[in-house]
């Protein structure tokens, strides 16, 4: 029998009994909707925080310095005051894939201006930091190549800063005090949030590292040096040529640096977001395969309601195989027809879970192939059973049959 | 004339309950193209056994069984499903037609099966043609539960047709059916007769029996009678007496 043929046989079959289709249908649908809501709330979460990791910048590469230990305490990760300046510029110099360099001086400090006093991160940075972090001044401009040759006393102020001192008016020509010290406020950096682990991200002066050397910290030691690589797959390139450059320099002591890469954050970072996806997943296969029984039960009732038309169709010459695609197409039918007004569902609900709880929720057409593929999937191997029996029939037996 | 239907000596033996049951116990006999045999016999006799062997749906435990001159005792499922579709055509007691589907696409089902791809056109005239031919081409797209049970009946019979077969083998076709209706049946198998094609049927009715050219009776699983019935009823007289008592009954009335 003709592919087209069998179709409409299987439409017909199934609109005979409306009530019942549909009613098996909805364990499908409700499965395959709950793959698809569960698996747009569980991407969207990935990508919020994939978002969020890229939101620290670029392809970046990040040296800490190693742990301090003094007559048998041990500081911690990041408490030695081992990275210099050199250590830095050896950095741009020598390793080719390193495209931005920019020695990090991190300081609380209390901030004095308008006669109002505000405590911030004092941050000490190079020209191209905005750049490798992505982030743009909105008023004024980045301080330059000169202020940092020269460790000029200018700053530039991230938002919060700016709303705490200034209240709303425009910063920029204005002067600030540090530590008694007056900066002159060259630029105002846009908006950029709060990171991934929950810091305000404008609550931030940035002035140039030589003047955080010689004016605040006063100590010849950096607290990081951030490096961006000119793309993703050098990343790990240039994670190595750093330690294998920084270890060249101490000639061959322990290391007392530590080189992070932002994948390995992200990763780490995405990995609970992942676990979380195939969980929900799990639960939603449940579903499906409950649905699924549903399937074969009704499937079964069908071929024993039906076993005189099968004898018929098999006395005027039908094969069993024909038999079997019939049911098996029935079946499929079915399943595909409730696996698409499920991924209907499934979108409609995730848009109105996005709607009502403002939660991140992203539909991707792998999803929806996927959802649609296992409910056809899904017809097959419930429907495959009931088909078969059906084609094993005894063509005067089932002529028979009341 | 070579025999369309020719069984050697067959046999019968179902072994599914405790006791073997010898339904058909040694059968021969043969049929010429263009004959048109009755077989009849009390419940048990073999007969509805017989005819499951004729129409190849089922196989024979013992004998041979040529079918248009083809050997088909040996075939497997698909090969008898096969000849079924293209040599054989059926017509039962229940009519057995698909609900909810029109005449035309009932006679079209077995067009469907079997190795040929027909184009819906194809489909259509030539279900339509089978349809004329019983006397239905006005009823092509009515639902079965809209026709008469002896319009079913006929479009069974179309549908039988359809595949060009070499013998159409009826079980009890007028089974279901009142006698003025059977008659009207009758007319219709008659009439595919005279055309030349091969009727086996299956009845109880002595009268309707008489509307063949041969008769079989059946008892205990042998053949015990085989005649040519002398003095045929035709239909379409049998019809005109049956027309003119109804108007009788009422002109007394």
């Amino acid at each position: 029998m003709r592919f087209f043929n069998t179709i409409k046989v299987a439409l017909r079959a199934l609109r005979r009994n409306l009530l019942r289709s549909v009613l098996t249908a909805l364990g499908i649908i409700i499965g395959v909707a709950s793959v698809i809501l569960m698996a747009s709330i569980g991407d969207g979460a990935k990508f919020q925080v994939e978002a969020s990791i890229a939101n620290l910048g670029q392809n970046i590469v990040t040296v800490f310095p190693g742990n301090f230990t003094a007559g048998g305490v041990r500081g911690g990760m990041g408490s030695a005051s081992t990275l210099t300046v050199e250590d830095a510029l050896a950095i741009r110099t020598q390793i080719p894939g390193a495209l931005n360099v920019s020695p990090d001086m991190r300081d609380r400090s209390q901030i004095l201006a308008n006669g109002l006093n505000w405590n911030s991160t004092i941050q000490g940075e190079d020209v191209n930091y905005l750049d490798i972090r992505i982030w743009s001044v909105v008023s004024g401009a980045m301080f330059g190549d000169a202020d940092v040759r020269s460790g000029s006393k200018v700053c530039v102020i991230g938002k919060t800063v700016a709303d705490q001192l200034f209240q709303g008016t425009d910063p920029v020509g204005e002067t600030l005090r540090i530590r008694n010290i007056p900066f002159k406020i060259v630029g105002l950096l846009a908006n950029k949030g709060f990171n991934y682990f929950g810091q305000d991200q404008d609550d931030v002066v940035i002035i140039p590292y030589t003047s955080h050397l010689k004016r605040i910290a006063r100590r010849p030691f950096l607290n990081s040096i951030t490096v961006q690589s000119a793309t993703a797959d050098q990343m790990a390139r240039v994670q190595q040529d750093i330690t294998d450059l920084l270890q060249q320099r101490r000639n061959g002591k322990d290391p007392d640096f530590t080189v992070r890469n932002q994948q390995d954050l992200a990763e780490a970072a995405t990995a609970t977001a992942k676990t979380m996806t195939w969980l929900l997943l799990i639960t939603a296969s449940i579903s499906l395969a409950v649905g699924g029984i549903g399937v074969m039960n009704i499937m079964l009732v069908s071929v024993t309601e039906r076993t005189r038309e099968i004898g018929l169709r098999l006395a005027v010459g039908a094969r069993g195989k024909d038999v079997l695609r019939q049911f098996l197409l029935e079946a499929v039918t079915l399943c595909s027809i409730g696996g698409i007004i499920g991924i209907g569902c499934g979108i409609g609900f995730s848009g109105l879970i996005a709607h009502i709880q403002g939660w991140p929720v992203q539909i991707s057409t792998i999803w929806i192939l996927v959802g649609f593929s296992v409910s056809a999937f899904i017809g097959i191997v419930f429907g495959f059973f009931p088909a078969y029996k059906a084609a094993q029939l005894d063509p005067i037996e089932a002529l028979r049959y009341e | 004339m070579s025999a369309v239907v020719q069984i050697e000596e067959i046999h019968k033996i179902y072994n599914s309950g405790e006791v073997p049951v010898h339904a058909v116990r040694g059968v021969s006999l043969q049929m010429a193209k263009g004959e048109f045999v009755a077989v009849m016999g009390a419940s048990g006799s073999g007969k509805s056994t017989l005819m499951n062997l004729l129409g190849c749906l089922d196989r024979p435990s013992q004998g041979r069984y040529l079918l248009d001159g083809t050997d088909v005792s040996g075939l497997d499922r698909d090969q008898l499903a096969d000849i079924r579709n293209q040599k054989l055509g059926f017509v039962f007691q229940g009519f057995n037609l698909l609900a909810r589907t029109t005449a035309r696409e009932n006679v079209e089902l077995p067009m469907l099966y079997g190795q040929h791809h027909f184009t819906s056109k194809e489909l259509h005239g030539r279900a339509m043609s089978c349809l004329e031919l019983v006397g239905l081409g006005q009823r092509a797209e009515h639902f079965p539960s809209q026709l008469s049970g002896g319009q079913q009946q006929r479009v069974a019979i179309a549908r039988a047709l359809i595949n060009q077969p070499q013998v159409i083998l009826a079980d009890e076709p007028t089974g279901n059916l009142d006698s003025k209706t059977s008659v009207e049946v009758m007319g219709v198998f008659q009439k595919l007769n005279a055309q030349g094609i091969t009727i086996i049927m299956v009845t109880h009715e002595l009268d309707i029996a008489r509307f063949c050219k041969r008769n079989l009776i059946m008892r205990d699983g042998r053949l015990v009678s085989d005649v040519a019935v002398t003095g045929q009823s035709v239909a379409t007289v049998e019809l005109q007496k049956i027309l003119e008592a109804e108007a009788a009954a009422k002109l007394t009335a």
